[in-house]
């Protein structure tokens, strides 16, 4: 669990952080979004004293993180930047047994778990271990970077803007498996962002900053349904919400069945906004729902999706 | 047969390799001065004594070898910590002195520290040493800072992060992405210490300026051709080494990956 309780942090007289107050529960993935300079960076480097906080209350692990050595604090909080900051003089494989080597893991168990970790990642281990950073694309790159932050299983996981440099399609691909990861490892992860799409795509909850204050903490459903201030609408963008809260929902929760259309399928795993879409783009009101096997299992029609969830 | 080719390139190799062919010369030279007495008489017919014969070059080089090798470790050991004291965050205020009183180093001309440390340390080895140590230190304190600074700063703020010690990250990252830059700056000094070693003879230390200054005061052409030849043959030698260090050092920017290059590899022996 990590709280910040009225935390405060200037740099040279300008306020960056402001009686921040934030409990995280083990386990949530936490994205905290604000334009530039809102603070969201700082709040990250805060719990990992890559900036010392002024005032306030930072606790991690039942201890106010002033207690622990900084080497020691940052060892159990894997951390990932958006610039990677990969070695470039050491492989991929060097690079992800970062931590495990500096907590002493033998060698055999930081070569599983490199192993383990390329795998998990979608790095053919053979392939890469051996590879120097900048022979690698830059999804790769991030996809190291990412393993590095977990190679020594931290409890919290700290991502700044990790993907903000990618291309869409690669992004897209890293944001699945960061879902996919935090599902199985049951980790918290912090995560920055100033990308509204990938905060709602990824978070249990949202905290959106603005100049170093939170203006709001919810889940995204909740954000996007009662935005606390004129500037939470701004920021999700006022005209876009309703497409937004579709894209909250699968097919899944309005699927009619037994009922059927003609045309092509679409999975009952999408999400309503790319329901909404293929229905405007094939000018149909209703499209045919298959689920995970191809199998047909109902309709989904253009009415519902205006509907409250059912 | 199948091993013919590798074994011709490899022969080829040898054959355009620039450091074996200055080495052999550098050695023909130190070793076998006056086997070229026929070759210096019949150039120079006016002298009496054609080849240079108060030392022999074995010992002049040895002697000039060792002047380099005490002064350049000084210059390399000051002028590294001097450059890794300022980058770090307790000696940053002091960049500007180290750096102006480093320049102030190079810019006294060696023969006027010469000058000045003779007539303190008395003639001989120690005012060579130390005139030599503070020219030297100027290109490896600047490379040294230039190489830290070079380091990206996300592997930086990466290795932070992760929870190296600052000791560690120096050791583990900053030093070795730096060290081609400090090398580079170690074979400046260097070279320009082989150079100026020979200045050494003025205050009374054996080196390859012996035959050079002995040459010039009893109008010996032949003597001072072969200090200079010697001392030029020496820094050519010393520089190709450097060469070669660095790109050992430089190995793993290599572009090609290695799976593929051991692909290529294979493909080139089956074509074989």
């Amino acid at each position: 669990m990590i709280i910040f309780e009225h935390v405060g942090k200037a740099f040279a007289d300008v306020v960056a952080i402001d009686d921040l107050s934030l409990t995280i529960a083990e386990g949530e993935f936490v994205v905290v979004i604000g334009r530039s300079g809102s603070g969201k960076s700082t709040t990250l480097k805060l719990l990992n004293r890559l900036v010392e906080h002024d005032s306030g209350r930072i606790v991690f692990a039942g201890d106010e993180i002033r207690r622990f050595k900084p080497e020691e604090l940052r060892r159990r909080m894997g951390y990932a930047i958006q610039s990677i900051g990969l070695f470039p003089h050491w492989t991929v494989e060097q690079n992800i047994g970062t931590v495990p080597e500096l907590l002493g893991w033998p060698r055999a168990r930081i070569r599983d778990r490199v192993t383990e970790l390329m795998e998990l990642l979608d790095l053919a281990p053979e392939t890469y271990r051996g590879r120097y950073p900048h022979q690698l694309s830059g999804g790769q790159q991030q996809r190291v970077g990412v393993a590095r932050a977990l190679a020594g299983d931290p409890a919290v996981l700290l991502m700044d803007e990790p993907f903000g440099s990618l291309d869409p399609v690669t992004r897209e691909t890293l944001q699945q498996e960061i879902v996919r990861i935090h599902k199985a490892s049951g980790k918290t992860i912090l995560f920055v962002t100033h990308d509204i799409d990938e905060a709602l795509r990824l978070a249990t909850r949202i905290v959106l900053l603005d100049r170093g204050r939170v203006v709001q903490v919810g889940t995204a459903r909740e954000i996007l349904e009662q935005p606390a201030t004129d500037f939470v609408s701004d920021f999700v963008g006022r005209g876009d919400i309703g497409i937004k809260l579709l894209g909250l929902d699968t097919v899944a929760a309005f699927v009619r069945r037994g009922e059927s259309a003609a045309g092509d399928p679409i999975a009952i795993s999408a999400s309503l906004r790319e329901a909404l879409s293929m229905l405007v783009a094939r000018r149909v009101d209703r499209l045919p729902v298959a689920d995970d096997d191809g199998r047909l299992v109902g309709v989904i029609a253009l009415a519902d999706l205006a509907k409250p969830r059912p | 047969m199948s091993a013919d080719p590798p074994r011709r390139a490899r022969l080829q190799v040898l054959a355009h390799d620039p450091l074996l062919w200055s080495a052999a010369l550098l050695t023909f030279f130190v070793f076998g001065m006056n086997e070229l007495r026929p070759i210096f008489a019949a150039v120079f017919p006016q002298l009496d004594r054609p080849i240079f014969t108060q030392d022999s070059f074995v010992a002049l080089t040895a002697a000039h070898l060792e002047l380099v090798a005490l002064s350049s470790v000084a210059a390399i050991v000051i002028g590294v910590a001097a450059g890794v004291f300022v980058t770090r965050p307790l000696g940053r205020e002091f960049r500007p002195l180290v750096e102006r009183v480093v320049a102030i180093g190079q810019t006294f001309p060696p023969v006027a520290v010469l000058a000045v440390a003779a007539p303190l340390l008395g003639f001989g080895k120690w005012p060579a040493l130390i005139a030599l140590a503070l020219y030297g230190l100027l290109p490896i304190v600047q490379n040294t800072v230039a190489g830290i600074e070079s380091v990206p700063g996300s592997a930086h703020e990466a290795a932070k992060g992760l929870g190296m010690s600052a000791a560690r990250i120096l050791r583990r990252i900053e030093l070795p992405l730096a060290m081609p830059v400090i090398i580079a700056g170690i074979r400046t000094s260097v070279i320009i210490n082989i150079g100026t070693a020979a200045l050494a003879s003025t205050v009374g230390a054996k080196s390859l300026g012996t035959p050079i200054i002995v040459g010039l005061a009893g109008f010996n052409t032949a003597y001072i051709l072969q200090g200079s030849i010697v001392v030029g043959l020496l820094a050519v030698v010393v520089d190709l080494c450097f060469d070669r260090l660095l790109r050992f050092l430089d190995r793993w920017r290599d572009d090609t990956p290695r799976d593929v290059s051991a692909e290529a590899g294979q493909v080139r022996s089956a074509a074989s």
